[in-house]
């Protein structure tokens, strides 16, 4: 239990997805202007993270990975399918932010109003992408994946909407006309950075 | 022919697809500590977006719009498999350095975004155009970000040592901000500052 706990906090801040690996930056600095939508965002993100990852572990473990076959026939034990990994684990992450949408469509409408356009946009957020290839990289077992991706979620979602209340509160300030917008908010992006920094080496 | 030569220049400053789209900054951020890796990686994303365009492009026709999306995917996922095989072959501790972020490719957004907004409606040729010149404005962002950083923060380029190090016997003392990612962050804010303060059409209006 302890150690599942310690990979969820390593997840959440000491490996920050988006402030140390940098992984879905297109959509952490274009909707990062209101911290309601930043929210909305975050949820879905945690949501398909924490489904895909051990989804994608299952499919690396049971067809892809070297010898993964055996169990469909012996002949097929020395069978390598790992470079299909790209194709196949975007293929599920598609497919499952679609099965997604229509199930919220038709079972939780309320929450899929509120998510709107950015279901059909996590497809191709490299955040989903990277967590399940660093899980394919790292040889997480299923339960680690599983909480593996859910921390990549919440860390993912705890940055964005960090950044978003300060972006908000931007809009006051009067900073040198170059650096609005876009150029300000790196900086500001690598600032929060740092404060993550601090969690560097923190165990349970 | 001055069509073409603008599709080919413009993403260099004047549309560039990091400084201006925000596009591909994943990759830009997380490759840049040393120049080798940075240019491998602007090689292999201007190969994926030269093809993906060609392709995207002469498949616009016939690919339906509903799903579209999928089918633009799978043209650029079995792109960046084909360079992934190629990297682990020839430039196997490159490929191990950039790690997951070959992958990434798929889901770079410069590549995605170039494919729907202009191989989806201009012919083979232009896209292929515009592949490259999208591909050339992520390399020089590229390129400027890990000159810095691998100088300021190694004090080399290209591993060879330009400046001596002090736990070497030299003189200078490497920032260690650089290597890290907030370095990375920061190098590109000033960057995006530079580029907008030369060209001040590009400062946004709120």
């Amino acid at each position: 239990m302890e150690y599942y706990l310690n990979l969820a906090v390593k997840a959440i801040f000491v490996e920050n997805i988006a402030l140390a690996f940098f992984l879905g930056m297109c959509s952490f600095l274009a909707v990062s202007k209101r911290v309601s939508t930043a929210i909305g965002l975050g949820l879905a993100v945690i949501f398909v993270l924490t489904v895909t990852v051990p989804l994608n572990n299952l499919v690396y473990v049971y067809a892809l990975k070297p010898g993964a076959l055996a169990w469909v026939s012996p002949a097929l034990a020395t069978k390598d399918l790992s470079f299909l990994g790209f194709l196949t684990f975007i293929g599920t992450i598609a497919a499952l932010t679609q099965i997604v949408e229509m199930m919220l469509d038709r079972f939780a409408p309320a929450l899929y109003a509120a998510l709107g356009i950015f279901l059909p946009l996590i497809a191709v957020n490299c955040a989903i992408l990277g967590a399940s290839l660093w899980m394919m990289e790292r040889n997480y077992n299923l339960a680690e994946s599983a909480v593996f991706g859910f921390g990549s979620g919440v860390g993912w979602a705890l940055a964005i909407v960090a950044l978003a209340g300060i972006r908000e509160r931007l809009r006051y300030s009067n900073p040198p006309e170059g650096l609005r917008g876009l150029g300000l908010t790196f900086i500001i992006v690598g600032l929060m950075a740092i404060g993550f920094m601090a969690f560097a080496g923190v165990q349970l | 022919m001055s069509k073409s030569r603008e599709a080919l220049i413009d993403p260099l400053f004047n549309n560039n697809p990091i400084a201006l789209q925000v596009l591909g900054i994943c990759s830009a951020l997380a490759v840049t500590t040393k120049m080798d890796t940075a240019l491998v990686m602007s090689a292999a994303v201007i190969f994926v977006l030269l093809f993906s365009n060609l392709f995207i492009s002469v498949l616009r026709n016939q690919i339906p719009t509903s799903i579209r999306i999928i089918v633009q995917l799978v043209i650029i996922a079995s792109l960046v498999i084909v360079v992934d095989e190629v990297l682990k072959a020839y430039l196997f501790d490159i490929s191990k350095q950039l790690s997951v972020f070959v992958g990434l490719i798929i889901t770079n957004c410069i590549i995605m975004g170039r494919a729907e907004a202009y191989a989806m409606q201009n012919p083979p040729g232009m896209s292929m155009i515009d592949g490259l010149g999208n591909g050339l404005g992520y390399g020089v962002i590229l390129a400027g970000t890990a000159v810095l950083r691998e100088l300021f923060g190694s004090g080399s380029l290209f591993s060879v040592q330009l400046l001596p190090l002090v736990s070497e016997g030299g003189w200078y003392t490497p920032n260690g901000l650089m290597v890290l990612s907030p370095g990375a962050f920061f190098i590109i804010g000033f960057f995006i500052w530079g580029i907008r303060t030369w060209k001040p059409e590009q400062v946004e209006q709120d």
